[in-house]
């Protein structure tokens, strides 16, 4: 029998038709919807008459446009209210499943699919959002797609899309100790570039993938598309399956066990092909933090930043372009340099087990004065873990308060922007210009790397 | 959608790599409910000041540029995956975007809306640029039934790639979702053995 891949078997199970000489018409099991790429899909619905095609495998949140603050009262901001209740309009009128603000399952929709089992190793998913690749780390085929395409899903609960090639990426060793899944995946795109996986669907293997929690790996396959990747992936294991059952989405019983034996099903075959393969030593990775204008300009910690002459001619107007935005010079050291923000949250790290890290680090420890910190749960299951572990009364002690669940500061198109000029210290996702808020200067890192800026007030290796 | 077969223009030049879809629509612009509009604000911090006055550097308010043909730096439209990035560059009047790398969101999106994405080699992007510095009234032609690219100052010419289904779907100004509500009976029978 042929070696499949992970990404062939999942594919190819959802193969309905195949364009001649185009692309494939892809069945997707779960399709997942915000507020910001949605309205225009359900406009064209109307306009061609029609109905959502199978309403029960789509689940929307509002999430983007949120508040931190006060979310039980209207949202201040009449577009981005306009916003969300159009989503509400949109979920009425289709008879669509979805959480919406004050509801207890409401949050991020790719911290919420996960945690209330939505997301199911095998599965197909979609959402108009590129970071749906999170949901990848269950062993599924997640990826961001367009409007256009939205109202594809919501019509024919299919996709036409052109089959990408494989890519695997093996982390051999252990990641060291105080270094994060955040600076596993930043090490990754600072190597591989901002495109290097552009056009490839990416399997990430290895021993210390495999020693990832499912917040962790969630962190990973987040942040593929980062360099490029139509998605990422991680094999399901008993780690996968331990953190899904009894999750209330997920098969109960007989059905738990049929599942369970197909998704043991799913793991890449021994000797089967990828069209690119690709093995990082783990263990030589150090904590990072980005220094530039893409999540793949980013150095370990202790390095400094590349002089002009060692980046590629092509590149260097962007080079530049980049130090002037950032205030930096080409060559310096980023250790140690002042910064004003330090933001914890964002589906690629606002998670639980990020507000763990965060807090163990802090804990009878004082924040900086001058940091603004905004600690932003991914959900309000997130926020309320935080509670039940007591972990918000260690942040208030050491100077810190939770915020309200959203995505808040990671695209700051809520009231949370980093004003212009002013240095961010982000777990978020993307160090763009203006991300964070026009003239906002974002360096990318993980939880730790954050917790030690906030304390600090500086650029700080958390392991000091 | 808007068919197209051949296109030939002048250029706007923007010789920056990694462009991504945050500079070509930053996100407090996408809270709009319609298609409509997003071309006032392409490239909208590039393009103007915090007071909304243009930035007379930057190549959009440079009257010596114009064109339905955007030159760009490899890997462009990277980042999230919004398609209010190719309503803008359509709604601003672009119906080419040349580079010598497109992130794959992007691309589906541009040719989802009659925008098309096309791939040079490194070589002619660098002489395109260098053409449009001499002589910014240069022009390119390009066409779609061939899959030409043709730099007319130099009169080089360049095939492109592109995939034959979608260039049916453009050349026929068709949406895939025709195509997907005519299968139908394909989906219904899928579902029923899965």
């Amino acid at each position: 029998m042929t070696k499949r891949t992970l990404f062939d078997k999942i594919w190819d199970a959802h193969v309905v038709t195949a364009v001649p000489n185009g692309p494939t018409q892809l069945y997707i099991d779960r399709h997942y919807c915000h507020e910001v790429t949605s309205p225009q899909a359900f406009d064209g619905l109307r306009k061609r008459g029609l109905k959502v095609f199978r309403p029960e495998k789509t689940t929307l949140s509002p999430d983007h446009n949120i508040p931190t603050l006060l979310q039980d009262q209207p949202i201040k901001d009449l577009i981005s209210k306009h916003q969300v209740d159009t989503l509400t309009r949109n979920a009425n009128e289709f008879g669509l499943t979805m959480y919406g603000l004050g509801h207890s399952k409401n949050g991020i929709i790719h911290v919420i699919g996960p945690e209330n089992g939505l997301t199911l190793p095998g599965m197909t998913i979609v959402c108009g959002d590129s970071h749906t690749s999170t949901h990848g780390a269950f062993g599924s085929i997640a990826f961001g797609i367009g409007t256009s395409e939205v109202e594809m899903v919501l019509a024919s609960q299919c996709i036409l899309q052109p089959r990408p090639k494989t890519m695997r990426i093996t982390f051999n060793g252990k990641l060291k100790s105080g270094v994060t899944a955040k600076d596993l995946a930043l090490y990754m795109i600072s190597q591989l570039t901002t495109g290097g996986a552009t056009g490839y669907f990416v399997e990430y293997a290895g021993e210390a993938i495999r020693a990832l929690s499912m917040e962790e790996r969630m962190t990973v396959c987040n942040l593929s598309i980062e360099m490029g990747a139509r998605g990422g992936m991680i094999a399901p294991d008993e780690t996968t399956f331990a953190y899904m059952k009894g999750r209330e989405f997920v098969p109960k019983e007989e059905a738990w066990d049929k599942a369970l034996a197909y998704w043991k099903t799913l793991p890449t075959d021994e000797g089967a092909m990828f069209d690119r393969e690709i093995t990082f030593d783990a263990s030589a990775i150090e904590p990072m933090i980005t220094y530039g204008t893409n999540p793949g300009m980013g150095i370990s910690i202790h390095s400094s930043i590349p002089k002009l002459e060692e980046i590629d001619p092509a590149g260097r107007i962007s080079f530049e372009k980049a130090m002037t935005y950032m205030g930096f010079t080409p060559g310096e050291k980023i250790e140690g340099k002042s910064i004003d923000y330090v933001f914890l949250g964002s589906c690629t790290n606002g998670r639980i087990e990020d507000f763990r890290a965060f807090t163990s680090f802090v804990k009878g420890k004082k924040k900086a004065e001058h940091v603004i910190a905004w600690l932003v749960p991914g959900s309000w299951a997130v926020e309320k873990q935080i509670r039940a572990e007591g972990l918000d009364k260690i942040l208030e002690e050491a100077g810190f308060a939770l915020r309200q669940p959203g995505c808040s500061a990671c695209l700051a198109m809520n009231d949370d922007k980093v004003p212009a000029g002013k240095y961010a210290v982000s777990t978020s996702n993307r160090n763009f210009e203006g991300r964070q808020g026009p003239g906002a200067r974002t360096l990318l890192a993980g939880p730790l790397v954050a917790a030690a800026a906030a304390i600090t007030g500086k650029i700080t290796d958390p392991r000091q | 959608m808007e068919k197209f077969q051949t296109l030939t223009s002048t250029c706007v030049p923007l010789p920056i790599e990694n462009v991504d879809t945050d500079q070509i629509i930053p996100a407090r612009f996408l809270k709009a409910t319609t298609r409509e509009g997003f071309g006032n604000n392409l490239f909208a911090d590039w393009r103007y000041d915090k007071s909304g006055q243009p930035i007379n550097n930057f190549v959009l308010n440079n009257p010596t540029y114009s064109g339905q043909v955007l030159v760009a730096g490899k890997n462009f439209g990277s980042g999230s995956s919004r398609e209010h990035a190719a309503w803008a560059l359509a709604g601003y009047g672009f119906k080419v975007v040349v580079s010598s790398f497109f992130a794959d969101i992007f691309k589906g999106n541009a040719l989802n809306n009659g925008v098309l994405p096309v791939v040079v080699s490194d070589v002619f992007l660098l002489e395109l640029f260098a053409a449009i510095q001499v002589d910014p009234t240069t022009t390119i032609t390009v066409n779609l039934e061939q899959q030409t690219i043709c730099n007319n100052a130099s009169g080089v010419v360049e095939t492109f790639e592109i995939n034959p289904y979608k260039k049916e779907c453009l050349l026929h100004g068709l949406d895939d979702i025709d195509y997907l509500l005519s299968k139908k009976e394909a989906i219904e029978a899928w579902e029923k053995v899965h």
